[in-house]
């Protein structure tokens, strides 16, 4: 499968046309989206118009940059001008977007061609895909596991070869989670650098736009595309040797599948056998990001949703409903006291930062789940599903640090594990040259792939 | 309020709306709600945490 830094290699020699490439991923949508359900809506002849007017500007000498031609998906929570923004809910029926998100805009500025919208779970709220009026999305590696939320749909179309990058959201995992459960990279940059005007908010308090992509170098292309930078070239690794990364243990290795923690601590000791240095941390406060997580997330979205929960109810999701009206019970008091304990757990990662260059831990603390589960096994202990897959990555959406997901083998069974390394606040580029350094040690091989466009 | 008393009633507020499956999650919710209230970095008008919690804290870089 194409990367976006090969693809606009091949598309500057003329060894390709962006038309050639749309079309091998809409012709991939056709063969596999009835199996995954993916993608809510399909623009084939929106891209395919796209596509060659790429083609044209390259043959008349005008070059957007790195994404010029490069077809993406983008999750239904973004507006893209003239097509309804579904949110995966019904209660979003009859929308018709006026204008793109900034986001978007930046993309389209850039030359991305804009294959489809992807599925979700119903309105950003969960971490299995499985709430959506349009469906259970499903696991390209195993459909009959959950490609992960909530941004799952989108995650299933790069690893299915459905499109070459796509666009998630990230409020409490939602991009790195599916990029773990899918074995692709996901990218949540720092908080506030990317635009949020457009896209449908869980809570704005924690709320994120962000890449999902086959490779670090990737990410940050279609990152600074979607920050609006004109001039993006591809991004230089920091010399492995020297780079200093931090082990926090205690919480986030407390729960944790013995596959997961093997490929994890493998990770490890090839890092450091190349010349990473590595230490163990503690982050002290780590027993009150539940908790501060849920006071803040719950009353965010209850705000934004109170008028539809009274006057169309039976338009959400069972189970969407009833998280979002638990939100409605949250007093103010307690709000403020998980707002003080977000700036606690903030400077506690700040203070973990100060001599390292990232953070390395588990995305995700178990390979995707069943389809249906409520509960996982892991270890000896049973938990619910969405408490532990948010475990290891809502705390930096507490504190707004950049986190980035990258790919870490397989378990037996063939389903992506991953690793997350979190960067320095409004430092996602430094945080990109540390992944661009690791991803090597970390992949430990062929990254896992279920799809192949363009050769 | 207390937790005893919000959880009662929150939960009648959510049978009177007819929104019986509501009480396991806000049951939850008061866990969750217990833990942040015991939590040390919050303050108190007799300050008796706020040291406490400021020994904790590393300072902002």
């Amino acid at each position: 499968m194409l990367t976006i830094e090969e693809f606009g290699r091949r598309l500057r020699a003329r060894e390709v046309t962006s038309a050639q490439v749309t079309d091998e991923c809409l012709k991939r949508i056709d063969a596999d989206n009835g199996r995954l359900n993916a993608f809510i809506r399909v623009t084939a002849d929106e891209a395919r118009r796209q596509a060659e007017e790429a083609d044209r500007e390259i043959t008349a000498g005008r070059d957007r940059g790195p994404l010029h031609g490069v077809p993406i998906s983008i999750k239904d929570l973004l507006d893209v001008r003239g097509t309804p923004t579904t949110a995966a809910s019904r209660v979003r029926d009859g929308h018709i977007a006026a204008r793109d998100a900034t986001s978007i805009a930046h993309l389209r500025q850039a030359g991305a061609v804009f294959v489809g919208k992807t599925n979700l779970h119903e309105f950003a709220f969960g971490t299995t895909n499985e709430d959506s009026a349009f469906g259970v999305a499903r696991n390209p590696h195993d459909p009959s596991r959950s490609p992960g939320g909530s941004s799952g749909g989108s995650a299933a179309s790069v690893a299915a070869g459905m499109a070459l990058a796509t666009i998630g959201t990230d409020t409490g995992g939602s991009i790195r989670i599916p990029a773990a459960a899918c074995g692709i990279v996901g990218l949540k940059p720092s908080f506030g650098e990317v635009s949020i005007d457009g896209v449908v908010p869980l809570s704005r308090t924690f709320d994120h736009v962000g890449p999902l992509t086959q490779t670090v170098a990737d990410a940050s292309l279609v990152y600074h595309a979607l920050l609006g930078d004109e001039h993006v070239t591809s991004p230089v690794p920091l010399p492995l040797h020297g780079v200093r990364l931090a082990i926090p243990r205690g919480y986030f290795f407390d729960v944790l599948d013995d596959e997961v923690r093997a490929r994890f601590e493998e990770a490890v000791g090839r890092l450091r056998a190349a010349g990473v240095h590595l230490d163990e941390i503690e982050i002290h406060h780590t027993a009150d990001i539940a908790p501060v997580y849920l006071h803040i997330v719950l009353a965010d979205a209850a705000a934004y949703h109170a008028t539809t929960l009274e006057t169309m109810p039976e338009r959400y999701t069972p189970n969407v409903r009833v998280r979002l009206e638990m939100g409605r019970y949250v007093l103010a008091e307690d709000y403020v006291r998980a707002l003080a304990g977000r700036d606690v757990l903030r400077r506690e990662v700040d203070a973990a930062l100060a001599q390292h260059d990232a953070l390395m831990l588990p995305t995700l603390p178990i390979p995707a789940p069943t389809i249906g589960a409520a509960t996982v096994p892991v270890g000896t202990k049973t938990e619910p599903v969405r408490n532990v897959m948010l475990r290891l990555t809502q705390p930096f959406n507490v504190t707004g640090h950049p986190a980035i997901s990258l790919p870490s083998g397989q378990t037996k069974g063939g389903l992506p594990c991953a690793i997350q390394l979190v960067g320095c606040r409004m430092q996602t580029d430094a945080l990109l040259k540390v992944a661009l350094a690791c991803e090597p040690q970390i992949a430990a091989g062929p990254l896992p792939r279920s799809g192949k466009v363009g050769g | 309020m207390t937790i005893d008393a919000w959880l009662t009633a929150a939960t009648a507020d959510a049978e009177r709306r007819g929104l019986p499956e509501l009480k396991p999650i806000l049951e939850t919710l008061a866990r969750a709600t217990t833990a942040l209230r015991a939590a040390d970095f919050n303050d108190h008008a007799d300050d008796r945490s706020a040291k406490a919690s400021a020994e904790r804290t590393p300072p902002a870089r």
